[in-house]
């Protein structure tokens, strides 16, 4: 099947089968920063948003996109380096392999939330695992980011 | 060290920190061609059967399939797959393929094509008949079964571990001091328990995975998400029977590892396929393959004996672990020490004799391998464990008890080959953890008003820096183009920071900045000799190597400058970015030495060293949990963790933290939610993240995390380590939370809800009834 879809800002025509996964059409299209964990939408990393909206690419049908808009974080570097460097202050990137998942779904947080609080900010990305962090760090850096902007910091 | 440090001690930014957070292309499947074999393995479903016939010619005409390989075309000897220094003290029991299968997952034959859709076709296309065999799926009973998971005869221990594969025996020992059964005769009190924890996963986020192809030079060119480069190429040279020098293998970054990538789970089939078809090939490990033909924990059940006096004085231990290293005996024989020489030397204080006898036994379950931790966390649960119950039982409190008799600095621990408590800060840590988590107020079991219960734990650990003798770090330090240093390692950086922290050891060293130093590891050919990044030894360790490679190199920095200023060596002064004659009369910048190296020079600016060491450090560490317990449904909340850990010297405080916080999760999983359960056919349950549950973020309560450190003299600057340890506390501190607000004492992990929830219920009926 034949679909179009705006990725990253940029239109593809593309050819897949019907039951292509969002995620490998993504990294097939050099999307290299799209994580799988799991396979069973359990882990977060796969996280691209559709739409604006934070997604499970493993779990979306490429077909799905059709017609859509699908950005990942290669879309997205400036959004994410207002906030990135606070999260590697804490050394909270560790191995980096949920990283993506996690920054993707920071940004739609904070695109709809733009001051939460810490519980917020656990609730919201409870779906993003990590098995290095223990996950503090990476609040603490959110948190050490919100604060810097509301001191004008940034 | 007088001069104030400039780089050590400091939180620096990981080195790959940016690239990491935004995304790059940086682990195997971003870094290595998509143009090339897709790999995947047949996998049994029996947990014991003989193949009696299989058929791939149907699954060989599906277009796009390459190869597909069965227990015919591979060699016939016998290796591991474990990571450890050769020669290895797990057994010889692998092929790459077996005409016996031995657990549910087990390879049965190897597909190689175009594509994932050609290689799926194929698998299911494959006839395999099985003689269906019965199998031994308890550990208990496995030992002298007369089902015998290795009755082959080529199967072989290179190390005198006490194995005998016709016994079912991967490793068999015992060892003690004093006379443990005199001391407990004359205790006031005396008691048994037996504790049991299961097969959890390391789950790291990215699953196992490797890419092959033949270099120009005709060499098998392995690139892959390991910890252990070196023992990779062996290994590797071993299961396919070619020279070491025919193998080159190289890490990128690496998606975690915990110890799962200590053993080679995936490398093994993708260079089979490589070095036959001379073909690029790729294996990505699914989820559930992870889960089911990973290389998780040992399940242990480990008996604990103590023998006390009425006040308190803890005076013989007596342990005995049961281990279960599956149908493979990797880490078996090594995992197993770890439940002893790592939690009765906590009690050499007042330890008049103890005794610790293991037996390890094959079963046909899912192989075992090595975890953060490494028995040390099956074995701290039970002793820790125990001496909460002895402090219920005594009406003592848990931290005076443990004052009473820890290990204190400069004692001599016979439970842990002798070595020295060097440095030890254990006291300090449990007196800290105290007053910070507040456990005068927390200690007490407070029910709330919605008929929650409150209740607090404590558990202490300590694990060790490397394996004493053994380890060897390497690193090689390299002066540049105006005066910047690569600094090239074989320990891999799995995602904690490794590649930073010796960074700013060598920017101590040098006199530079860390931004001066890059790094480059690990890759076979290129790095200096490293066992690898494993048994918490790259910060103790290869950071000595570290410390060695600058000294030499400064000096030959010296020769250098020394030529150019037409002086003796000897009156240089090294000062980091210049290099000066002591009585400053003249002086030579390092941009200008480097520029020097590359015009008209015979002394390489280059040092490479090695360091290994005869002792192995133990860093210490005290765990207080606080929990909340809805008596209702058993659903126990984790409020708080407090951990005050004395990993001597904290190169980067930051990074330090972060291991803390992550083994503290990863413990409270295993505690808590992530469950191992075998069918009477020995089918997983838990094989995907659906079942098996890694805590959330919502799960892991709020953690203080304090360090109050010792100085490690045979340390680099005065460094132990950190990556192991920090996993140790919470099950013993949990369980005893538990305890605390039900009465009941948990000795089998996880402890879910139900269990707790059932027991409450079966109180009330019996306290209604009374
Ligand atoms: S890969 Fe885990 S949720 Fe998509
Ligand atoms: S950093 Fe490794 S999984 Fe999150």
């Amino acid at each position: 099947m034949e679909i179009t879809l705006t990725l990253n800002g940029k239109k593809r025509t593309a050819s897949v089968s019907p039951d292509t996964m969002l995620f490998d059409f993504l990294r097939n299209h050099g999307c290299y920063s799209v994580k799988c964990g799991c396979e069973t939408s359990a882990c977060g990393l796969c996280t691209v948003l559709l739409d604006g909206k934070p997604v499970l690419s493993c779990s979306v049908l490429a077909v799905r996109a059709d017609g859509h808009t699908v950005t990942t974080l290669e879309g997205l570097q400036e959004e994410a380096s207002e906030f990135v460097g606070f999260i590697a202050d804490q050394g909270a990137e560790q191995c980096g392999f949920c990283n993506p998942g996690f920054v993707m779904n920071t940004i739609a947080l904070l695109r709809e939330h733009p001051d939460p609080t810490d519980d917020e900010i656990r609730a919201y990305l409870a779906g993003n695992l990590c098995r290095c962090s223990g996950y503090e760090g990476q609040t603490r850096g959110i948190r050490a980011y919100l604060n810097a902007k509301k001191e004008g910091l940034l | 060290m007088n001069r104030e440090l400039k780089s050590v001690g400091k939180g620096v930014r990981k080195k790959d920190a940016m690239q990491l957070l935004l995304g790059k292309p940086a682990y195997v499947d971003d870094v290595t061609p998509s143009d090339c074999l897709v790999v995947k393995v047949l996998r049994s479903p029996h947990a014991h059967a003989l193949i009696r016939e299989i058929k791939t010619d149907v699954a060989e005409k599906v277009p796009g399939i390459a190869e597909i390989f069965t227990y015919k075309d591979v060699p016939q000897k016998r290796f591991t797959m474990a990571g450890q220094t050769y020669p290895e003290p797990s057994p010889y029991d692998r092929l790459i393929l077996d005409q016996r299968v031995r657990f549910v997952g087990d390879a049965v034959a190897i597909v190689a094509g175009e594509d994932e859709r050609a290689v799926d076709k194929a698998l299911r296309l494959i006839k395999v008949q099985y003689d269906v065999l019965p199998a031994v799926l308890d550990f208990h009973e496995a030992l002298d079964n007369e089902i015998l998971v290795h009755p082959e005869e080529n199967w072989k221990a290179l190390c005198d571990v006490g194995a005998d594969n016709k016994r079912n025996l991967c490793a068999q020992g015992m060892e003690s001091d004093g006379d443990v059964d005199a001391v407990i005769e004359d205790c006031d009190i005396t008691f048994t328990r037996t504790f049991h924890t299961k097969a959890c996963h390391q789950a790291m986020m990215e699953t196992f995975r490797t890419y092959t192809e033949i270099d120009p030079y005709g060499r098998l060119h392995v690139v892959s998400s390991t910890q252990i480069v070196f023992h990779a190429r062996r290994i590797l040279a071993h299961a396919l029977d070619i020279p070491k020098s025919k193998i080159h293998v190289e890490k990128p970054r690496i998606g975690g590892g915990f110890g799962a990538k200590q053993t080679l789970i995936a490398e093994i089939y993708p260079a089979f396929v490589t070095w036959t078809t001379g073909r690029p090939a790729k294996m990505i490990y699914s989820r559930k393959e992870c889960q089911t033909s990973g290389s998780p924990r040992h399940e242990m059940e480990v008996t604990v004996r103590i023998g006390a006096n009425r006040d308190g004085t803890i005076r013989a231990l007596d342990v005995h672990t049961l281990s279960n290293t599956g149908a493979f005996g990797e880490h078996g024989p090594t995992t197993v020490g770890l439940s002893g020489h790592k939690s009765i030397p906590l009690y050499t204080g007042e330890l008049e004799a103890f005794r610790f006898a293991y037996d390890v036994v094959y079963t046909n379950v899912e192989s075992a391998g090595a975890y953060r931790g490494y028995g040390a966390t099956q074995g701290i649960f039970a002793v820790e464990s125990v001496v909460n119950e002895l402090a219920d039982m005594l009406g003592m409190d848990p931290v005076d008890i443990r004052m009473k008799n820890m290990v204190r600095e400069g004692q001599i621990m016979p439970a842990y080959y002798n070595e020295p408590a060097s440095a030890c800060a254990l006291d300090k840590c449990m007196l800290r953890c105290a007053e910070r988590f507040g456990w005068a107020e927390k200690y007490p079991v407070r029910r709330m008003p919605d008929g929650k219960i409150r209740a607090a734990g404590v558990a202490m650990a300590m694990q060790g820096s490397g394996i004493s003798g053994v380890d060897v770090g390497s690193a090689a330090v390299k002066l540049n183009d105006d005066g910047f240093y690569v600094l090239r390692i074989g320990a891999a950086d799995m995602g904690t920071g490794c590649d930073t922290i010796l960074a700013q050891m060598t920017a101590e060293c040098m006199d530079c900045s860390v931004d001066d130093v890059t790094v480059f590891g690990a890759d076979s050919d290129a790095s200096p000799y490293d066992s690898g990044s494993y048994a918490s030894s790259t910060t103790y360790v290869t950071g000595r190597a570290v410390e060695k490679a600058c000294l030499e190199l400064k000096e030959k920095i010296c020769a250098v400058a020394a030529e150019m200023l037409g002086c003796a060596a000897s009156d240089l002064v090294f000062h980091g970015r210049e290099v000066e004659k002591a009585d400053g009369s003249a002086s030579v910048s390092l941009a200008d030495i480097a520029t020097k190296s590359m015009c008209g020079n015979n002394i390489a600016l280059e040092a490479t060293s090695s360091h290994s060491s005869p002792i192995s450090p133990p860093p210490f560490m005290a765990g207080m949990a606080e929990i909340e317990l809805d008596p209702e449904t058993g659903a126990v909340e984790v409020l708080n963790y407090t951990a005050v850990v004395d990993c001597g010297t904290a190169i980067n405080p930051n990074l330090a933290r972060i291991q803390t916080e992550g083994g503290l999760v990863q413990a409270i999983g295993m505690t808590l939610t992530e469950n191992i359960r075998y069918d009477d056919r020995g089918h997983l349950t838990e094989n995907s993240f659906l079942q098996y549950k890694l805590p959330t973020r919502l799960e892991t309560g709020r953690l203080n995390v304090e360090f109050a450190s010792s100085y490690e003299q045979s340390g680099p600057f005065g460094a132990k380590s950190i990556g192991e340890i920090v996993i140790n506390t919470p099950a013993p501190a949990l369980a005893h939370a538990i305890h605390r607000a039900t009465g009941h004492w948990y000795r089998e992990l996880p402890i879910l809800p139900e269990t707790i929830a059932l027991d409450l219920a079966r109180d009330a009926e019996n306290g209604a009834a009374e």
